[in-house]
This record gives C-alpha cells, structure tokens and sequence, in this order.
C-alpha cells in the first residue's frame, strides 16, 4: 500500500499513526471511551510497515505510564494513550515525571470526554498538565492531532519532559482524510544512563529538580512554534478578539464562517494551553478590550490570562459545564457580537432509546439471578458495561475503577456496627476492572474482615471499549500469546476463602452459589464469598459459535404481565402491537435459553439446542 | 461542494458503515471529508447517530437545521433528529408508512434480498438515487466494493441496487 497517500482516519487512528511515523518504539494503554482505538492503531501501523515496537493492553494506567516511562529513560521514544479518568490512576507517576524528566520523546496521549458521553466525569485533563507543569497540545481535527504526536515528541526531546496530547471525543471519534508520512526509523538501541539523583529522586533533589522543571517551562513559553495561530480580522473590530482551541475552534471557525464574521474578527487558535505562549499572553492583556475563550471543558485558558474583560466559562458568558456543541457556541458567539439570539429556536433535549446490555448478555443473567435471591440486597457495581445492571435494579452505586470492593467492604462495616443481621452486600465487577484496580480492594476487604459477596462477571474479555483481551485471555494486543493469569489464583492468593465459578446461564446453580455464599459471610468464620460469574461476551464471534442456540417461543399462556421486560430486560422480549402479550424479536434473539426460566407462568419455551 | 448527511440508527444497525462509505466516496470524488460517531456505552443497543460533513468545513458536527440529507435506519429516530434537517433537506426513512420524508421498507426489502444485515444498504440505495447527494450511484458502487468483507460484497450491493431500483 503507498504509505504516502490519504487514509480516513479516525482522530484515534490518527493518533496511532502519529506515533509510528514518530519512531516511537513502545506503546502502552488501558482501553476507555473515548480513548480505546488508539492502540489498535498503532498494532495495525507498525505491523504494516514492519516497525519493531512493543506494544501493550497494560492492566491499568499507572502501570502503562510507568512501562513507557522507563522505555524512555533508555532514549527511546515512547507514548502512553488513557481517558481522562485513566490519568487520575496514572497520575502518581504522572506527577513526578514532570520533575525527573525523560530521556527519549514522552507522550501522554489523555482523551478527555466533555459532556460526559461515556466517563465520571469531564475533568479538564490540561488543567491537570497545568499542575503538573506538562505541556499540552489541544488538537482541533484528526489531522492535526496526528501533526501535534510529531511535535510532541519533538518537544518532549529538546527539554526532556513528558508532553500531553490532550485530544476530546469529537476528535477522537471524528474521521477525517489525513494524509500519510512514511514512518521514521530511529535506530536507537536501549542505554539507560545511571544518575541517582535523577531516577531515584530522594527529597533532597527534588528542590533542584523542580527548579529545573520551572526554567523548562519558562524556554517553553518563549518558543515562538507553539504561540498561537492568528485569523486576522480586517480590523472593523479591532478592540474585540476570540480565543479558542480544541474542537470548539473547529466548530467556531465554521459558525464564524457562516455568520460572516470570519475575517472581521481576530480568531486566535491555541494549539498549546499550556504552557500558554509569553507574548500572546501580553498581547491579549494589553491588545484588546472585548476578549472571548471558547474551551472544553475547564477555564484553562482563561484562568491563565489576567485581564479582567474576558469573557468565558467562569464569567458565565458560556455555561460552565458540559460539552460546547456548535449550537451552544453559536448563541455564545451572538451574545458576544451582540446580534439578537432567535427566539424559541432552542433545541429540544435529544433523549433516543436508552443503552441496554446486548440480547443473550450473561451479565443480564447473573443481575437477575442477583437480584431475585437477595431482593433487599446492597449492590455496588463498576466501570464497564455491566454498569448497565441499573436498569434491572441489580447495581446501586458505581463511582471508578475497583471501588466497588472497597465500597462493599464500607457498607459491611456501616451495617454490621449496628446490627447483627446486616444486609447481603453482593458487589459485581467485570474481569478486566477486577484485574485493573479490584485486586488491593479484595485483599483489603479480606484482611479487615469484611463479609460481602464479590460476583466476578468474567466474559474474558474487555467488552463495553471493544473487547480488548485481559490478562487471563492470554492475548496481547498484537495477538501474540502472551503468559495467562488466572483469576482463581489472584482471587485465592488473596486469602479468599470462599470460592466458586459457574456459568449464570444455569440459574439454578448460580442461585445456590449465591445463597451458599451468603451462609458463609453469615457464618462464625465467614468473609469474602467470591463467585466467578463466567460465560464469553456474545460479542465474541469465536466463543458463540461453541454456545448451543434454542428456537425460543411464547406460548398461548402468556398473560401480559409484564414481569420478564421489566425484571429481565432483554431487548428481544417485547410486547406486541396490542400491548397484550410478549413476543420475541426473532431478529435480535440469540437463543441463549435464559428467558424460559425467568417467565412466571411458564409461557417462555426454549427448543433445540444445537450449536451454530 | 459542500453536504451535510445525518445516519441514525440503533446500535448494530449499520450507521458505522453508511458513514465510513459516505467517507470513502468523498474522498475518491476528491473531496474533504469530516465525520462523527458514538461510541461506547451508547452503543449497546442505544441510539447511534453520525455526521458527515463533505466539502471545507472544521467542525466534525452538523448544527441544527443545517443538514441537506438524513437517513433514519430506525423510523422513531425520526421524532428525535427532525429538527437536524434544514429547510430544503431530504430525509429518508425505513418505513412504510409515507409522510412529509422519502420512505422505504427497507427492512422489508432486505429480508427479500436474504439479508437483514442490508437493511441500510438499502436504504443507502434509496437516498443515492433521491438524495442529491454529493456522489452517484456509480461512485458508491465501487466504494462499496472496496469496503466490504469478501464474502459481503455480493449481499451489499443487492442491497443497494435493491434500494437504488425503487420507483
């Protein structure tokens, strides 16, 4: 294929391409929306152009960060690619790379998601670059953020810092035709320079340390490639000025456009909010006296000017929270140019059909199972798609990665100090969030003798960011066989005592699992009960082709009650014109069989059973 | 040129693969292209929309009431997205129901062509043939070829022309 020529990319596709061209020889990630993509990207680059790198689905973000950082100390390039709340996890060594630097090029690739479309939150990943002192690149479209990987490894090289590409989901999940550089081919063999007072750091180096962080940040603010890009205006509004960055200058570049005022105005684009360019800054303080800042999703910016006429997020100008959509920005660009808003133009709330996990999820299984065994139960949940258990009322909290272990350990302890006969905790957390961050919680709640049920949804695989294989999988990122860790082992070598596996498609069976379970928590030496929950993700074609299939039917006897759409919630069950009776959505229906136990009167059959 | 096309479905429907061949004939007519997806939690069987936007735009995003051609996978996405189509736009819509939009049951049609799984194939065919869009049918035809699995080719184009065909 000629590498030269246009690809439509995906800005995360672009991402991953940025890195190949760089040279970068190891890249590490721990897969998250809107950030998943990026690594893939990167094993189909390198393989195509035969580039030796090592690539990784780490366990969790700090360990990514902590992998390529040490890849870098040896002078070779390296990048890391998280979400935003990834870099809450990484951000231990985040913090301190700051101070010891790096050796070969650095990038921390941090997609944010303003909105939230898919996170806890929408924090503002440059404003953590900002108290870290690390720059930032802010890409405006997949192209740029494949331009801006270049320039980061550049920057990262010439003052031996980390530099953060901080693209947000519009760019991400944008595609875009880019066009291709063939790769660059450092060369360079691993030499690791021993210097203590570096790599190890004890206290008595770090005032130095920072001093040198500080005067890095200060040649930073002076070079003039990072200053920003000026759309001059024609000078009929010479006092007034914009400032933007990220795809909210994409999408005001277009509106200005089109409301003809682009060229009258000057529209500056900041491609590095921070360090935020020395002369700009004065410019903007002393050039101008009606001065807008347009960003996703925290003041960056606009915390970094000083002048007191700005307008923007905390001047309220601009809502000071979620995504800025063109149409936000549009009544936000008329308020500023003071051309009358259109009345009852407003746009409704756009509410479409609510996510649901897929027909045959064995997670629905195991919920339902949950949740008719212990009807008055406590249930923590996690990160992934079995956060969607809410809507069968089978998770009640979820807060980030691995808490919902400790959670369970709290909650037993909350109740347990006032009452004997406490309520059954029963915690769910899928494979790849156990092995991310679930693992010190289990052995914690272990030790502090906490009694709770831990249900491990194990579908072998990471499934709501595109199934990306775990550590018991065995596969790594390149498809490679790498060496399995077993959940029974981790989950026995953390003084777990209790432990069963079975698949939730056999109800019965797991629901005995979960009464035994409870009876042990309950018993004069209980504690954790841990069941794995273990059944493939039906996303994973290879796996479905093992799992027997059955024609399923609703009977004459079906009395319209109701109970298995608002109990069970497969999307294949659904009423029927009239509103009368449950029928089955023969389209979407997998034939996994479980329904037929779920229905009250018996009305659900399941029939054959052969395999695909 | 330049055109702005809304795909909407349900998860699973196909919106992904109308905007990657939205996409790719852009750029095989020369054009700059942009589009956007959802990804993630709304994924799982929620609904899916996407942009296109061909021609010199920066923003990956279609405002309201500046969108030339929408296609609705899934007729009740209709109510939710109306208000993307500007005055002048086309929208078409899997249904048999007629109304103020171009309809076609495109999920009838598939099932006679042997595959659910072109249901937007067919609908794609409908908009190319009504839509004025940016490429033509010839255009789509060889992107189509180009983009899909080996063993879809033959299905994805019956369902195309299936669609493409309709009076």
């Amino acid at each position: 294929m000629d590498q030269t020529k246009q690809k439509i990319l995906m800005g995360n596709e672009a991402i991953g391409r940025g890195v190949v061209e760089a040279g970068c020889t190891l890249t590490a990630s721990y897969p998250g929306t809107p950030a998943s993509e990026i690594l893939a990207s990167v094993v189909n680059f390198s393989r195509e152009a035969e580039i030796k790198m090592h690539i990784e689905w780490s366990v969790n973000e700090k360990v990514a960060y902590e992998v390529a950082l040490a890849n870098s100390y040896t002078g070779k390039r390296s990048a890391v690619a998280m979400k935003q709340v990834g870099l809450n996890v990484a951000s231990d060594p985040f913090m301190r790379s700051a101070y010891l630097g790096v050796k070969g090029g650095f990038v921390v690739i941090v997609a944010d998601d303003p909105g939230p479309h898919s996170s806890q939150t929408e924090q503002d990943s440059r404003l953590f670059a900002l108290s870290a002192k690390i720059p930032v690149f802010d890409p405006a479209s997949p192209r740029e953020a494949k331009e801006m990987v270049r320039k980061a490894f550049e920057l990262s090289e010439k003052y031996e810092i980390p530099v953060m590409l901080r693209p947000t989901t519009r760019i991400c999940h944008a595609r875009q035709n880019v066009p291709c550089l063939l790769p660059e081919r450092l060369e360079r063999t691993a030499d690791f320079e021993k210097d203590p007072g570096r790599w190890v750091a004890t206290p008595q180096f770090l005032y130095d340390l920072h001093h040198r962080l500080n005067d890095k940040i200060d040649k930073i603010l002076e070079e003039e490639d990072f200053s920003p890009l000026l759309i001059p205006g024609d000078g009929s509004l010479s006092k007034h000025c914009i400032i933007s960055s990220g795809v909210a200058f994409a999408h005001t570049c277009d509106l200005l456009e089109d409301m003809k005022f682009l060229g009258k105005i000057d529209l500056f684009q900041v491609t590095m909010p921070y360090p935020l360019n020395k002369k700009f800054t004065r410019k903007i303080n002393s050039g101008y006296e009606k001065i807008l800042v347009i960003e996703e999703t925290y003041p960056v910016i606009e915390m970094q000017l000083t002048n007191s006429e700005i307008n923007g997020r905390n001047s309220k100008l601009i809502p000071n929270q979620g995504e800025l959509t063109p149409d936000i920005i549009q009544d936000v660009l008329k308020k500023f140019l003071e051309i009358p808003l259109e009345t009852g133009a407003s746009p409704e709330q756009i509410k479409g059909k609510r996510p649901t996990l897929c027909p045959g999820c064995p997670h629905r299984a195991a919920f339902y199972a949950i949740k008719e065994t212990f009807p008055k139960g406590i249930f923590p949940s996690d990160i992934g798609c079995y956060t969607l258990g809410m809507n069968l009322g089978a998770v009640d909290t979820c807060h980030c990665m691995g808490a919902c272990i400790s959670q369970g350990a709290g909650f037993y302890h909350a109740y347990a100090q006032d009452n004997e006969k406490f309520p059954t905790i029963a915690v769910t957390i899928g494979d790849s969030t156990f092995f991310h961050a679930g693992i010190p919680g289990l052995i914690n709640a272990v030790f502090q003798k906490a009694r709770f049920i831990v249900v491990i949804l194990d579908n072998s695989t990471t499934a709501m960011t595109g199934n990306q294989p775990t550590p018991e999988v065995g596969i790594m990122a390149d498809g490679t066989r790498g060496t399995p860790v077993l959940i029974p082992d981790l989950v026995k070598a953390c003084g777990v005592r209790f432990l069963k596996e079975c698949d939730p498609y056999d109800l019965e069976t797991f629901t005995s699992y979960l009464k035994e379970a409870d009876q042990y928590c309950r018993s004069e030496d209980g504690g954790v009960a841990v069941i794995i929950s273990k059944h493939p993700c039906v996303l994973d074609r290879e796996a479905m082709k093992a799992q027997p299939v059955y024609s399923m039917k609703i009977t004459e006897n079906c009395t319209g009650c109701e109970y298995c759409l608002n109990n069970f919630e497969c999307p294949a069950l659904v009423l029927d014109s009239d509103g009368e009776r449950v029928i089955i959505d023969q389209n979407i229906c997998i034939g996994c069989g479980v329904c037929q136990h779920v229905c009250p009167v018996g009305a659900i059959i399941a029939e054959g059973g052969g395999k695909k | 040129m330049k055109q702005q096309i809304i795909v909407s479905g349900i998860g699973g429907q196909g919106v992904l693969f109308l905007t990657r061949l939205f996409a790719q004939a852009a750029v095989e007519e020369g054009l700059d292209v942009l589009t956007s997806e959802t990804h993630g939690m709304a994924m799982r069987g929620g609904t899916v929309v996407s942009h296109v936007k061909v021609g010199p735009f920066k923003s990956p995003l279609i405002r309201m009431g500046q969108c030339d051609v929408g296609l609705f996978i899934n007729a009740s996405d209709l109510d939710i997205y109306r208000n993307f189509i500007g005055p002048g736009g086309r929208s078409f819509v899997n249904t048999d129901i007629s109304g103020e939009y171009y309809n076609i049951d495109a999920t009838g049609l598939a099932k006679e062509c042997g595959s659910l799984l072109v249901t937007n194939l067919v609908l794609l065919g409908y908009a190319v043939k009504e839509g004025n869009l940016f490429c033509d049918e010839g255009v789509m035809e060889t992107i189509i070829r180009k983009s899909s699995q080996p063993d879809r080719i033959e299905m994805n184009l019956k369902g195309f022309k299936t669609g493409a065909s309709r009076n």
